[in-house]
């Protein structure tokens, strides 16, 4: 909300800069979110006025004119102008001004001739031109005639004015008025609230018997007023209305139209002007629209409505959007001769519904959504009437129309005062509650000792309970003045559910083994499911849709996090990174059927991706085994896995505990094509929810070995098909628990060993915790080992 | 016999002298001390000395050969420390060169910020507790007091999944999850993932984070609300922070305000980043509504309390002097490596 200052001041007295009431009014509740000085960048022009003109002496386009402006001597201009006379008052720019289009003036020489100053055009103040007259369009300004010589044009122009932007909260539209924004501004700074003095003139003839309203939905339609004028005179408004309605941000188009936007900042009501000829059979109906009927809108389009949409017609068609916009077929041009005014009141939802539906957010429409007050309808219809008179726009015609079946009246809230100072957590006496209250508008009606009766303004819709009362004292009593407590009371634990406790610990864990977070978004495009080469019956491609997406690309709810993953790391890639470790822990969305009926199943996963010309398949894999390790996540197991995202011979499945917890490998080179990415990548996926439940995380004291042990290198020749996971759990099995350690040092493929062969050499470790075991022992548990391994497959002892 | 053990003494002495290596010293051990050193053999000559003598060149030639294994040790010890010295200035480095430093990971800004915000809460007594992201209507808005057509939807500009189920706006569901779950005292913490359908730019983004705060007691007063939220801010932004409360409008608390903290770069003198006004908004709060404490069946005149929601982006852009909300979403190693 837009409020030139100088208007503000017409309602409310008060003496402070405007600084310092912007900072009293933010804290009173009504946020300032900008001050801004008109004219701020037009610095030393002034009215000057033209005593004569010659013609230049070089020069047949240009003219020398003598400008008065209040020193001893006229100033010499030279000006190429052809729209300036003798006698003209002009705005003057002084030698050293400044103009808000960058220049600053100088004393200059125009083909031999000194110009000490310059004659400025509304373009080069800056200023709108549409209402000027075509040849000061293009030509200089010319000033009003009374306007003093020597004064700063900023005043004769209405710039010396500064404009407060406030934002309105939503639960209060009775502040989307410069009335309103002064009531509040009285209160806050104690300055006195004037409202303005309306006095309905006297005028001919009567309203009832020139024209009917009809209002078929009177639920959407609290109250519709209307008044007649006749012979209307169509003009432009005077400057002073042009310039606070420009300040205010809305742009100066007629008398007519111009006062209904000004009563409309003023008292926040929007009014309509409609051209009472256009209406068919001279009357007005309120009512829904017919499915199908259409109206073209004063923005100049065509609109269908429907049944939902309450419209203003008449006999035969609609001429209007009740709340939202008028009409073309209705609308104020400058042949129109009588004005219909509507002051109406209309259902807020239904105002909002329409708005939304057709797209079309108003001035009007966005402030009969927010709810306004019905009994200010006739006030401003009131106020209209006065501005026409005062303006002399038209001929007002006597009476009414009054369609306000159920008026609203005040109502009543009990407050007691002591529950005001429990929320609040003050010690203000009942006097102090009541002086703040009455100073809102907010009448104590009755009071006993224990409670008082308020009666709240039918303005002030959003108060309807003690607790609304607590606020308005509590904010205009100032809540920096409230002193700070903390809570007493029931003691409580701070912690947080295991599973995030753990997922602060894998974030740990993974950072320790050199790997970034990534965070992204929750929405990835349908395509992707292509791009990771997903098949067409895979449960990953069952998504949850949103309805109104931002753009295909973030359209459905992510049920994997491996597109994101490649993304980013070929955002990297192509930004040449290198060491690209990162994981993201975050929430998939998994519907339990489609379309939704219920809430989906959200689960968090844990994906890691790795790309590095020094790293390979088994440092990803490391990277995960380290983390279970650190959780206390086991037993764990890899085993050789087909996924049509990761390249064939290079994956595994991970199993928790039997469960499965995800995929580990190598990208598919086609995957990676699709996203553009020309190194290897490894990546893993797992279900985070499953690691948390499976970590365990207590720690229990081992003693340390006393006793030495004893080692043994194993290395035997076995087919190619043979997994190190079965060697290992078969050395395992064999050995018993004296084996404490197994480790592949060496896998040798080539020369000396056969073709589909290969050579694996493993250090053994053996420990018994009670005793020094004798090499005898080792020996015979080493052949049981060997001899299992030649069994099982086949393996040839290497030496 | 004096005399030769006089002139091995001076020979010894000499070579000793001219001994540089440890070598030197073993071959002169053993040339004096040895089974067929000179001393050993004089030594075995004791026997033809007369017996009177034998106890006085006895003496003399023990004293030589303590002597000399004294002095053997010594120069022993005299040599290895030289040596020593020689290899500790053959070994010098250059401690200039860049040591081989290991990466640590890093964990996102917003993750910093949120483990920030946690810590400061779980050390008050919050438990934390999450909820769906994808959500009821009914628990981001109508139990919020913001029933179908209040004008207050129109600020958040929702996501829809269907009609009745939508991605939350906002963390403040699960204010109402928690109170319908449990009873009175409640002090918990609800960070999450929300969303609004505005366009990537600079200042928005369709996703981004929450952290919601909720107590739940009897006596709990706006008093108690601003003493924690001004230790928070302080805690956040540092002690000597300016924090002010500005009334404001929330559906579901009444009396409502937002937190503003004095500007982290002018200190309130004003500038670009607090559009010269000398305050920055982190937060909204206020005092739980009635009518949300009714919903899930609470007794508004028995307990109430309060309730408090920021922004983590917010927050971590004013902490770090990030200026640009899409920073977050790159994922660019080159911002992710610098925190
Ligand atoms: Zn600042």
């Amino acid at each position: 909300m837009l409020v030139p200052v100088k208007w503000l001041k017409d309602y409310v007295d008060y003496d402070m800069k405007t600084e310092e009431l912007a900072l009293a009014m933010t804290m009173s509740g009504t946020n300032v979110e900008s001050i801004k000085t008109l004219g701020e960048n037009i610095q030393g022009v002034v009215v000057g006025k033209i005593e004569s003109i010659k013609p230049h002496p070089n020069a047949d386009k240009l003219r020398v004119c003598f400008v008065d402006v209040g020193g001893e001597n006229a100033l010499q201009i030279i000006t190429g102008a052809e729209n300036v006379k003798e006698g003209d008052k002009v705005p003057t720019a002084l030698e050293g001004s400044q103009l808000p289009i960058g220049i600053k003036i100088k004393t200059t020489k125009f083909r031999g001739l000194e110009s000490q100053g310059m004659m400025c055009s509304a373009q080069e103040l800056k200023l709108e031109t549409k209402n000027l007259p075509d040849e000061q369009k293009n030509g200089i300004l010319i000033l009003p005639e009374n306007a003093p010589i020597g004064e700063d044009v900023k005043k004769i122009l209405g710039l010396d004015d500064e404009i407060i932007e406030f934002e309105i909260t939503t639960n209060r539209p009775d502040c989307l008025s410069i009335v309103g924004i002064a009531r509040e501004a009285a209160v806050t700074v104690g300055g006195r609230f004037k409202f303005p003095e309306i006095v309905v003139p006297e005028g001919q003839g009567n309203i009832s018997n020139e024209t009917r309203v009809d209002v078929e939905d009177p639920d959407l339609c609290p109250r519709y007023t209307a008044r007649l004028i006749k012979n209307v005179r169509i003009k432009p408004s005077p400057i002073w209305m042009q310039q606070r309605l420009r300040a205010a941000g809305i742009r100066p188009i007629n008398n007519i139209v111009d006062i209904t936007n000004y009563v409309m900042l003023e008292l926040g009501q929007p009014l309509h002007a409609f051209d009472f000829e256009c209406l068919n059979d001279k009357r007005i109906i309120v009512r829904r629209a017919k499915k199908g009927e259409k109206l073209v809108t004063l923005d100049g389009i065509e609109r269908e409505l429907d049944e939902s949409v309450l419209v203003i017609a008449d006999s035969n068609k609609p001429v209007g959007i009740a709340g939202v916009m008028g009409g073309e077929n209705s609308e104020i041009t400058e042949k129109t001769q009588t004005v219909l005014l509507e002051s109406a009141n209309f259902n807020s939802t239904s105002i909002r519904r329409t708005a939304k539906k057709l797209g079309l957010r108003t001035e009007a429409s966005s402030r009969f959504e927010k709810g306004i007050d019905p009994n200010i309808a006739e006030i401003a219809s009131n106020r209209f009437v006065q501005l026409v008179e005062q303006l002399d726009a038209g001929d007002v015609v006597n009476g009414i129309i009054d369609i306000y079946p159920k008026p609203l009246k005040p109502w009543r809230i009990k407050m007691r005062p002591g529950r005001i100072n429990k929320i609040l957590g003050t010690n203000l006496t009942s006097e102090q509650m009541e002086k703040i209250l009455n100073s809102l508008g907010l009448k104590v009606v009755e009071k006993s000792s224990e409670h008082l009766f308020v009666e709240v303004p039918t303005f002030r819709k959003d108060i309807t309970r003690e607790e609304d009362l607590s606020e308005e004292i509590g904010r205009i009593y100032g809540f920096d003045n409230i002193p700070p407590t903390l809570p007493k009371g029931s003691t409580t634990f701070g912690t947080q559910p295991s599973h995030m406790v753990k997922a602060d610990k894998t974030k740990d864990i993974l950072n320790a083994c050199g790997i970034s977070e990534i965070i992204t978004f929750s929405f990835i495009s349908p395509q992707s499911f292509d791009k990771i080469n997903l098949p067409k019956e895979s449960p990953l491609r069952k998504v949850i849709k949103l309805m109104n997406p931002l753009g295909e690309d973030t359209s459905v709810m992510r049920t994997t996090l491996i597109p994101n993953m490649l993304s980013v790391i070929s955002y990297n890639l192509s930004n040449r990174q290198e060491n690209i470790a990162l994981f993201e822990l975050g929430r998939v969305y998994r519907p339990k059927s489609l379309p939704l009926k219920e809430l989906p199943d959200e689960y968090n996963l844990l994906t890691i991706g790795m790309s590095d010309d020094k790293i390979d398949f088994y440092d990803l894999k490391g990277v995960v085994e380290t983390l279970f390790e650190n959780l206390g996540v086991t037993p764990v197991e890899f085993n050789p896995y087909k996924h049509p995202t990761f390249h064939p011979g290079r994956t595994a499945e991970v199993l928790i505990n039997g469960k499965r917890a995800g995929v580990l490998g190598e990208i598919h080179p086609d995957v990676n094509d699709a996203y553009d990415i020309k190194k290897r990548v490894y990546l893993c996926e797992l279900e985070f929810d499953l690691i948390a439940e499976q970590s365990e995380l207590s720690y229990k004291f081992e003693p340390i070995p006393r006793y030495p042990a004893v080692e043994r290198d194993l290395a035997i020749v076995v087919n190619d098909s043979v997994l190190a996971k079965d060697i290992e759990n078969t050395i395992i099995e064999a050995g018993g628990s004296l084996i404490k350690e197994i480790d592949l040092f060496d896998i040798y493929k080539g020369k000396q060993i056969p073709e589909g062969k290969k050579s694996m050499a493993y250090s053994l470790m053996f420990r018994a915790n009670d005793r020094t075991l004798t090499d005898e022992e080792v020996n015979n548990i080493y052949n049981k080992i060997v001899d299992s391994l030649k069994n099982k497959f086949n393996a040839k002892l290497r030496d | 016999m004096r005399e030769k053990l006089l002139n091995i003494r001076k020979e010894a002495e000499k070579s000793l002298l001219e001994a540089i290596k440890q070598q030197d010293i073993e071959r002169l051990r053993i040339n004096f001390l040895g089974k067929k050193g000179k001393l050993t053999q004089l030594l075995r000559g004791m026997g033809n000395l007369l017996p009177e003598d034998r106890p006085v060149i006895g003496q003399m030639a023990n004293k030589l050969r303590s002597d000399l294994e004294r002095m053997i040790e010594e120069k022993i010890e005299a040599i290895k420390e030289k040596e020593k010295l020689e290899r500790l200035e053959k070994e010098q480095i250059d401690v200039t060169i860049t040591g081989r430093k290991k990466f640590i990971g890093r964990k996102h800004p917003l993750t910093r910020t949120l483990e920030d915000i946690k810590s400061f809460f779980i050390g008050m007594g919050y438990e934390v507790v999450e909820g769906p992201e994808i959500e009821l209507d009914y628990y981001n808005f109508e139990a919020l007091n913001t029933p179908e057509d209040h004008p207050a939807r129109d600020v958040q500009d929702t996501f829809y999944i269907t009609d009745k189920i939508l991605l939350r706006t906002q963390t403040s569901p699960m204010q109402v999850r928690t109170m319908e779950k449990r009873k009175p005292p409640l002090k918990i913490l609800a960070p999450g993932r929300v969303y609004r359908s505005d366009a990537v730019d600079a200042t928005h983004s369709p996703v981004f984070h929450q952290v919601e705060g909720l107590v739940i007691d009897e006596n709990i007063t706006m008093g108690d609300l601003k003493g924690t939220l001004i230790a928070f801010a302080r805690y956040l932004f540092g002690q000597d922070r300016g924090v002010r409360f500005r009334p404001h409008y929330f559906p579901f608390t009444e009396p409502s305000a937002e937190l503003d903290i004095s500007c982290i770069v002018c200190n309130g003198k004003g500038c670009r980043l607090c559009s010269y006004n000398g305050w920055l908004e982190i937060l909204g709060c206020g005092m739980v509504h009635p009518r949300v404490l009714e919903m899930v069946g609470y007794n508004p005149e028995k307990v109430g309390g309060f309730a408090l929601g920021m922004g983590i982006e917010r927050i971590a852009l004013l902490k770090y002097g990030i200026d640009d909300m899409r920073l977050f979403f790159e994922n660019d190693l080159r911002f992710l490596r610098q925190f």
